[in-house]
């Protein structure tokens, strides 16, 4: 294993947890998966790390788009259910600013990853992931562990374990209909016009 | 009701378990063997309710195997054995994959060579597991294993 895998789940999972119970416990007026409050959202940490190109790919080029930030590897069977539902998000839905990101933590690097995505026929941009780029994340103790990131970059929903698509789908669709203020009841405005396209 | 649920779960972190424990073997006793006989040890292992391990035949490459090794030492592996594998259906597989779960031993025949010196020594084995429960998968990881062997004439 590349990453050491840190001792963060029980972190994580609270952080997950908390976000349950803020759309249970914060509202009665919707049972759908909600992203947290924008009020509540930190930036996510801004990292580099290579394609299978050696290209380098950095967060900050996806400014302006709402991500999903997938830490998997080719041995978590859990993480191979998802793959699908990621293509279908990224054909879906990346012509209104929308990008799947996987993060592989295989210590084999790109000779395990390469011929894995090109078995599954990933569309979506893959890099081979550090133990530095895991602990800005909490560890990644387990996986799949997966970040839905706003347009402006911050955090919005934390998913340790195989989750349902539908959980994604919904926040993605918040997220990309900025309706999460009003799921907050907090109101706001969009800033997609403050940022630049990004890299695809 | 739901501030209860909320300081649960800001206590939770505390007693999360870690991957340390998902995966336990029990320390083998020692053990005399005489020189030139087969000295047959079983490593005893438990893993948590709920995870499993793949097996040391998964079918899908992709799959890390259990696998038990030793180093180098007087005693000469003969064979390390598994027990037979159960076929379990999970929510993320398409088909039932090859695992190990619950209790189970691994057993090794060690050939203690005529010409042994005897003597207490400590034979170092290598576990290699990957766990995963239905929902989500930890990474690989590898205990240490003692074996204490006393060889007697």
């Amino acid at each position: 294993m590349r990453v050491s895998f840190h001792r963060s789940l029980p972190a994580a999972a609270a952080v997950f947890g908390m976000l349950v119970l803020n759309v249970n416990c914060g509202s009665t007026r919707s049972v759908k998966a909600a992203v947290k409050p924008e009020k509540d959202r930190k930036s996510a940490p801004q990292f580099s790390l290579k394609d299978a190109h050696g290209r380098a790919v950095k967060l900050s080029d996806y400014k302006g788009k709402v991500v999903l930030l997938n830490f998997w590897a080719t041995w978590c069977g859990p993480c191979k259910i998802e793959i699908p539902w990621f293509i279908d998000f990224e054909q879906k839905f990346k012509d209104r600013g929308f990008a799947v990101l996987g993060i592989s933590m295989d210590e084999d690097g790109w000779d395990a990853v390469k011929p894995y995505i090109e078995k599954q026929k990933v569309n979506y941009r893959v890099v081979v992931g550090s133990d530095e780029v895991a602990d800005l994340y909490g560890g990644v103790s387990s996986l799949p562990t997966s970040f839905v990131l706003d347009r402006q970059g911050k955090i919005a929903g934390v998913h340790v374990g195989l989750v349902s698509r539908n959980v994604y789908q919904n926040e993605i669709e918040q997220l990309l209909d900025n309706k999460s203020d009003v799921q907050a009841g907090t109101g706001g405005a969009s800033a997609d016009a403050e940022f630049s396209a990004g890299p695809r | 009701m739901c501030k209860l649920a909320l300081a649960a779960l800001l206590l939770m972190p505390s007693f999360l378990p870690g991957q340390g424990n998902l995966l336990t073997v029990t320390p083998p006793p020692k053990q005399s063997a005489k020189k030139n006989t087969v000295l047959t040890t079983k490593l005893d292992v438990r893993l948590r309710p709920g995870y499993h391990v793949n097996s040391n035949t998964p079918a899908d490459d992709y799959l890390i195997p259990l696998r038990l090794t030793w180093a180098t030492s007087p005693l000469e592996v003969q064979q390390v054995s598994y027990p037979k594998p159960e076929m379990e259906k999970y929510e993320f597989s398409e088909k039932p994959i090859s695992v190990f779960s619950g209790g189970f031993a691994i057993t090794t025949r060690f050939k203690v060579p005529a010409g042994a010196a005897p003597g207490m020594m400590i034979i170092t084995g290598k576990l290699r597991y990957q766990a995963c429960s239905n929902k989500e998968c930890f990474p690989p990881k590898t205990l240490e294993v003692k074996l204490p062997v006393d060889i007697v004439n």
